[in-house]
């Protein structure tokens, strides 16, 4: 059983202009051991959908529809007192930007051991040094438990962000770009230790990013998201090398390789779709080079082939 | 620079205030329109010898610079002259009244201070249900509702409608009363002057904490404070209160300061004997030197304030570094 089985999600923001669907209709499923990435242009609703295995749901965002079930339980339906204490201590979140995710008036130390002294029947200073002990597996010294954040660097920022996220041994971890706004260097060192903790602490993790080198690094398999629907599934290496769905293609294209021939990059023309009213039929067929009559008539389903998941017209 | 160089920093720059408002009082006394020794004696019969006579006296008949050294000489020596309405200095009249305003004030303050926060905390978490309409629109009524109108009502009502609270003044006259009867006496003539300048200030918090707090709650830290699962109350006393409170530190430091100013309109209208009355009493006889006294007591306690805010700050926001900047 996977460990997080996603069914027919639908997240709706309900705005006075109509409901816009910012999750709609996305199943998936993440093994123990497994890492997944999400990617997406912005706004295609990859935080959303994160945000709601922990439940988070903002106004006048509103679950309409499906299951998350964890370990069997569903987070949809589970109470609220529930929810919490499977925050952080079964389920935590790495966030994007650290600069602002982190409490500006609390030192480091205590923004970790709060977290392990609510969870968990430890001392202080129990607790103490479980947040220093965390500190060094990701490269913070020690020493430095007692700063405030601004003393940090971005890329320490994040690494502590890292250090409160995985102090609770949480058996699923989300990886909300943890990336975003770092340089190459910081980012590589980051994707490093990220990858080295999860072999170390056996982590199933969802990773959630626009950047494809970066879920290239980290992930086993990827589900590519466009405009609040999941367009293909598949593991790392074939989404590579031969994506199928439109979407997908055009989005690989769309990034420079190192090391293959020059070539003009790719770049999709037009915006993504309002959520509100988007196109009938495919979501991506207004933009797709290869859209056909059926596609802004009728909605492609999820069809597998060959252990891979993808939602196009032209793959039957 | 370390912590000892920024205190220094900061007094220098209180002390250079608080002597340009000195200037300043000195120019404004000078520049407005009468003269304060017509003022004085307005006998009609009062003969050019004995007017030159109080001139003198009064050190108001040398030359602009000659006057201003005196003045500063004075100044300096804690000497802020001699009020024409009571003939007694200035310095004893002010001393004799502050306390009496800070007791009210204070008083004031210290329940203000806690009710505020504790329901524009509570409405900012709360915003948007009704609950927090009816806190914010009684809070913003208290607010805008001028002291003297609220105190006047307040006055008719429980003073004269149900006479349960004293008319006026801090302590029945002529009673002798001592010790704990005194004191008992003295805080049932506070009860509504302190509970009308409570109204008004419990406005400006809930205000305040309510905005401040409906901030923060949408601030990064709070969903991660969430995400681990700590339980709400910990979420809005841990994580978000004590960011919200930073502003909220700024408007009591204000509020200190303009404290021992006295709440002029409470004072007025309950006729209490504070710092603040004795600007009204000042105005209305045009007793310049006295004026010119209050209005330094009232500039330095800001500049006090403002300094020792900014002390605070450096303690309770980890962001400003003392010592830097």
């Amino acid at each position: 059983m996977a460990l997080l089985d996603v069914q027919n999600l639908k997240l709706y923001f309900f705005t006075r202009r109509g409901a816009a669907k910012a999750v709609d209709d996305v199943s998936f499923g993440i093994e123990k051991n497994e890492t997944m990435g999400l990617i997406g242009e912005s706004g295609c609703g990859k935080t959303t959908a994160a945000l709601t295995f922990m439940r988070f749901v903002k106004k006048p965002g509103k679950l309409v529809g499906g299951h998350v079930y964890f370990e069997g339980r569903d987070i949809a339906t589970a109470s609220e007192e529930e929810m919490r204490k499977l925050r952080g201590k079964e389920i935590s979140i790495v966030r994007q930007e650290a600069q602002n995710a982190l409490n500006p008036v609390l030192r480091i130390g205590k923004q970790i051991t709060e977290m392990i002294l609510e969870h968990e029947n430890v001392s202080n200073s129990e607790a103490m040094d479980r947040a220093k002990e965390q500190l060094n597996l990701v490269g913070i010294n020690e020493k430095r438990i007692n700063c405030y954040p601004h003393e940090f660097s971005g890329g320490m920022k994040q690494r502590a962000m890292v250090a409160i996220a995985t102090a609770c041994n949480p058996k699923f971890l989300i990886l909300d770009e943890p990336t975003t706004g770092l340089d190459v260097i910081v980012q590589r060192q980051l994707l490093m230790m990220i990858n080295d903790l999860r072999e170390k602490l056996h982590l199933t993790a969802i990773f959630i990013s626009h950047d494809l080198a970066v879920i290239a690094e980290t992930c086993d398999k990827v589900a590519v998201m466009y405009a609040g629907k999941i367009v293909e599934m598949s593991d790392v290496v074939t989404m590579y090398k031969d994506p199928l769905h439109p979407y997908s293609k055009a989005l690989i294209g769309a990034y420079p390789s190192l090391k293959g021939a020059k070539r003009k990059l790719y770049s999709i023309p037009g915006a993504p779709p309002g959520l509100i009213n988007p196109p009938e039929g495919c979501r991506f067929a207004p933009r797709c080079e290869y859209a056909m009559d059926i596609c802004t008539k009728e909605e492609p389903l999820m069809v597998e082939k060959e252990g891979r998941k993808v939602a196009c017209h032209l793959i039957k | 620079m370390g912590f000892k160089g920024f205190i220094l920093k900061k007094a220098i720059a209180a002390i250079i205030t608080v002597v340009v408002i000195v200037c300043v009082n000195f120019v404004i006394f000078r520049i407005a329109p009468g003269d304060p020794i017509r003022m004085m004696f307005r006998d009609p019969r009062i003969s050019a010898e004995q007017l030159e006579e109080m001139r003198h006296k009064y050190h108001l008949d040398g030359s602009m610079g000659e006057q201003f050294v005196y003045y500063m000489k004075s100044m300096a020596q804690g000497d802020l002259g001699i009020s024409f309405g009571s003939k007694r200095p200035v310095l004893e009249l002010i001393i004799e009244r502050v306390p009496n305003t800070l007791m009210l004030v204070l008083t004031a303050l210290t329940c203000a201070i806690f009710i505020g926060i504790s329901l524009g905390a509570f409405a900012g978490w709360r915003s948007g249900t009704k609950i927090d309409t009816m806190i914010l629109s009684t809070a913003l009524a208290f607010y805008s509702i001028p002291t003297f109108a609220l105190g006047i009502l307040l006055l008719l009502l429980f003073a004269y409608v149900i006479p349960i609270f004293p008319l006026g003044g801090m302590v029945t006259p002529a009673a002798g009363l001592h010790g704990f009867a005194y004191l008992r006496d003295l805080l049932w003539h506070m009860c509504l002057p302190a509970f009308t300048v409570t109204l008004w200030y419990i406005g400006e918090y809930v205000l305040f904490t309510r905005s401040s707090m409906m901030d923060v709650l949408h601030q990064d830290f709070i969903l991660t404070a969430r995400a681990k699962g700590l339980k709400e109350s910990v979420v809005l006393r841990t994580h978000a209160l004590r960011n919200a409170l930073l502003p909220v530190v700024t408007i009591t430091g204000v509020n200190l300061g303009f404290a021992v100013a006295g709440v002029i309109e409470a004072e007025t209208v309950y006729s209490w004997p504070g710092a603040g009355m004795l600007v009204y009493d000042a105005v209305m006889k045009r007793d310049y030197p006295l004026l010119q006294g209050v209005f330094l007591l009232f500039a330095c306690s800001v500049v006090l304030a403002n300094f020792t805010i900014d002390l605070i700050y450096g303690y309770i926001d980890p962001r400003i570094k003392v010592g830097e900047g």
